[in-house]
């Protein structure tokens, strides 16, 4: 009931922000959807006539059909840049399969003898066609539009991932952040809608068409598109435009804090983190949210904006290692320190470039660079007879650059101690990689501040505010609490900050002379 | 009235129709008969362009019909099919109606002509506003026959007009088919596979084998002037009744006192002895035996 009661308010808080978002679903929906009737009937009719193009016709039909969804717009993006154009034409692509198939089943189906008395009578093929052909296979072709609506007010949330708005916002919104009702408030009136348009268009197929009157049909039609392009968001462009992905709209250390803080005003989209770095570098975006250490940033020539305000907090990477490997290998804290501010962001950002966009491997990179600063010392041999020397074991998420860390650490380790190492890559999220140090299956891996923060300790909010712009005030809250609750101590940074950051083309940047969030706000004003 | 010369239609390489040529006079009741893939429906066909001929040409009231357009020709030449054809989403009125609005008649002149065929046809008023879907076959039958007779086109054409009925309806609506005045005056060509019907119907009858005709003549020719074995052998099944049924006592008795338009088979089933001027059944007979063998 709690679950309810949230829903139901959630609902009253954002209803504006919901009907907006519906209209936009119908609009995106219904224009396709026009859009396909008007190509896909003709196309099904042809083929009725020219039975030996129907395999083609509908085998590629079926073949766009099968595309997945995401993918398609990420062809289309390209193209026809973000926002309603590709998501229109992709939802017009998907809804052609049904309706040319059932066109063309409908009017095969119509029987011969009729079709020949109608011939026999005098009727020209036009008035075949009118008359006898379209009306006698209305109801097969409107079950076909009937899917494609269904079909079609499905995928159309996915048009949120490319800045087209609709219902998906609010699923997808509610997915980054892990918000049920935020899911409900978009997934419950999307599939109100789909049945709902179903109904209506099953009403429809019952009528008993004597004919089919051109103007008259078309006339809603072309009423129902004008209408419905009213509906979708006015026309993008012209001052600075932002994208951001669902879960930086919702977080208070996002956009609700850039509002807050900052007094960002700006004209903003939703579109998904795979799609918004190429679409800034497309120049479709002017401003996006990444991660500062993104490989795209260097790959696609996008600079950060400096936090001037301090908003996002600090995520600065680690070693987190537990107290006990630190008696057990003595000595191993010194080496690790080594590497103590050695990777600013820009280094980070070029090492994460070669893994993810030039796709290096995580070792080379690794090695290229201890060899570059210097850091690189030979494996020392391993002692034959005696003892065999304890292993250290270093864990890593399941991203490029822990992957690359953990390989400047392994070199390290065997260039400065006798000790063996082993790494374990890929252990999945936050939560898998702690849960591993503390039960000491992995020794020690890279983290974040921020993450150790919010994630692991999870302060409650006044706490959260006080040490945002403190950052040594955070470093000691955070010492104090990993040594208390965990045994676990952070080793020095290593000197790059992996945060949240307001990314914008260089040459934009440049031009506009913008290299602050508080430049930007001001622009913006101006 | 009808002039067809020298039909020839190739389907896949093999001829369906082949060299087929005919007259049929104004008034005159042609049957082309024959087994299924004779080509009598190809035939047909060719005649309101519903195909087009490989070769040969068609005239009706002297116009080449190659010359016309297709849908004005048809419009203009009445069209009845075997499974009736009617239209599914239109009424009995709306169905009659199609040719009169193809040719842009007045709303008040269809509806006046609507009833005035349902009557002749002997269909109830109520029917003009039901679903072809909801009549019996006779009624849908006649339905198709109201739709091709309603602008009075001189020229009929009709595909096994009753094959899709069963029997004892086919023979009723067969004889009300022939009583019907609207018809008398039409130059009609009927096709159909039934013997009976064909004799029943027909002025003259062209029989057709493998795309070709055999013979085109009179019932009376046909049966007792066969132009080659395979007309000879075609109506062995049914002969004796089918010589009974076309011969007439005029025939038999010529000059005699005997009444008109009465076959031998009338005679027969129908006998009874208190008929003035009917001779008696062993002299009919007798008769019959001395016209065959004429």
């Amino acid at each position: 009931m709690e679950q309810d009661s949230g829903f139901f308010a959630f609902i009253q808080q954002q209803s504006g922000k919901l009907l907006s978002q519906t209209l936009t679903h119908v609009g995106l929906t219904m224009i396709s959807l026009v859009l396909a009737i008007i190509i896909a009937v003709p196309l099904g009719i042809w083929i009725s006539r020219k039975p030996k193009f129907a395999g083609g016709v509908l085998g590629v039909a079926g073949v766009l059909q099968t595309i997945p969804s995401i993918a398609l717009l990420g062809i289309l993006i390209p193209v026809l840049g973000i926002g309603p154009k590709p998501a229109i034409f992709a939802l017009f692509l998907y809804a052609l399969l049904p309706i040319v198939r059932n066109t063309y089943t409908g009017l095969i189906g119509v029987s011969p003898v009729v079709v020949d008395a109608a011939k026999g009578m005098g009727m020209n093929s036009l008035q075949v066609l009118f008359k006898v052909e379209l009306p006698l296979s209305f109801s097969v072709i409107m079950a076909g539009v009937r899917t494609a609506t269904v079909i079609n007010v499905g995928v159309a949330t996915l048009a949120a991932y490319i800045a087209a708005g609709g219902l998906g916002e609010f699923i997808f919104g509610g997915i980054a952040l892990n918000n049920t009702n935020m899911i409900l408030a978009g997934a419950i009136p999307a599939a109100l809608l789909a049945v709902l348009l179903d109904f209506i268009l099953s009403r429809v197929q019952r009528f008993r068409l004597k004919k089919v009157v051109l103007w008259k049909a078309a006339l809603p039609v072309i009423i129902l598109t004008l209408s419905s392009f009213y509906l979708l968001p006015t026309k993008l462009g012209g001052r600075l435009l932002a994208g951001f992905t669902p879960e930086f709209m919702g977080r208070e250390d996002g956009y609700i804090g850039l509002k807050s803080l900052y007094h960002l005003d700006m004209e903003t989209v939703v579109i998904s983190d795979a799609v918004m770095y190429k679409a800034a570098r497309d120049k479709h975006l002017d401003v996006i949210s990444g991660y500062s250490t993104d490989g795209r940033l260097k790959a696609y020539s996008l600079i950060t904006l400096e936090d001037d305000l301090k908003l996002f907090p600090a995520y600065q990477a680690a070693p987190l290692i537990r107290e006990d490997v630190l008696m057990k290998f003595p000595g191993l804290e010194a080496v690790l320190d080594q590497l103590s501010g050695k990777i600013s962001e820009a280094v980070m950002t070029g090492m994460n470039y070669k893994v993810d966009q030039l796709k290096q491997s995580p070792e080379k990179v690794a090695l290229d660079f201890m060899v570059a600063n210097n850091l690189y010392k030979k494996p020392r041999p391993v002692k034959v007879g005696g003892v065999a020397a304890p292993t250290v074991r270093i864990g890593s998420k399941i991203f490029g650059e822990q992957y690359i860390l953990a390989q400047i650490y392994r070199i390290l380790i065997l260039g400065n101690t006798d000790f063996q190492v082993e790494t374990k890559t890929g252990l999945g999220g936050t939560k898998i990689c702690f849960d591993a140090l503390q039960n000491k299956q992995i020794d020690f891996y890279p983290e974040y501040t921020g993450t150790g923060l919010l994630v692991v300790l999870q302060p409650d909010r006044q706490t959260r505010e006080k040490l945002r712009t403190d950052i040594p005030a955070m470093k000691s809250y955070l010492d104090r609490e990993f040594h208390e609750k965990y045994g676990l101590k952070w080793l020095k940074p290593i000197g790059f900050n992996n945060t949240y950051a307001l990314m914008m083309r260089k040459e934009q940047a440049a031009e506009l002379g913008i290299k602050t969030i508080t430049d930007l706000t001001n622009q913006i004003k101006n | 009235m009808i002039k067809v010369e020298n039909l020839v239609k190739y389907f896949n390489d093999e001829a369906a129709v082949n060299q087929v040529s005919f007259e049929i006079a104004e008034a005159e009741n042609l049957v082309l008969l024959g087994t299924s893939g004779c080509g009598k429906t190809t035939t047909l066909r060719m005649i309101n362009r519903l195909l087009e001929p490989d070769s040969g040409r068609v005239w009706i009231q002297g116009v080449d019909t190659s010359l016309q357009d297709p849908s004005k020709l048809r419009r203009g030449i009445g069209y009845v099919l075997q499974h009736h054809g009617l239209f599914p989403h239109f009424t009995v009125a709306e169905n009659i109606a199609v040719v009169p609005k193809l040719l842009h008649w007045k709303e008040d002149a269809i509806r006046a002509r609507t009833f005035e065929l349902l009557e002749k046809l002997q269909l109830p008023v109520q029917l003009a506003g039901l679903y072809p879907q909801n009549l019996s076959g006779g009624q849908q039958q006649r339905v198709g026959l109201a739709r091709s007779l309603m602008v009075n086109p001189p020229v009929l054409l009709m595909d096994e007009p009753f094959g899709a009925l069963d029997a004892l309806t086919r023979r009723d609506i067969r004889l009300e088919f022939r009583q019907l005045e609207e018809l008398k005056s039409k130059t009609i060509l009927m096709v159909t596979h039934d013997v009976q019907e064909a004799f029943e119907l027909g002025d003259r009858i062209c029989l057709m084998d493998k795309g070709e005709i055999q013979q085109i003549g009179t019932a009376m020719e046909l049966l007792f002037k066969p132009a080659n074995a395979f007309v000879r052998s075609f109506f062995n099944d049914q002969r004796t009744q089918l010589e009974f049924k076309t011969v007439m006592l005029t025939d038999l008795f010529i000059g005699g006192s005997v009444p008109a338009k009465v076959s031998v088979w009338d005679t027969l089933e129908n006998r009874s002895d208190t008929d003035a001027g009917i001779p008696a059944l062993s002299d009919i007979l007798t008769a019959f035996e001395n016209f065959k063998r004429k």
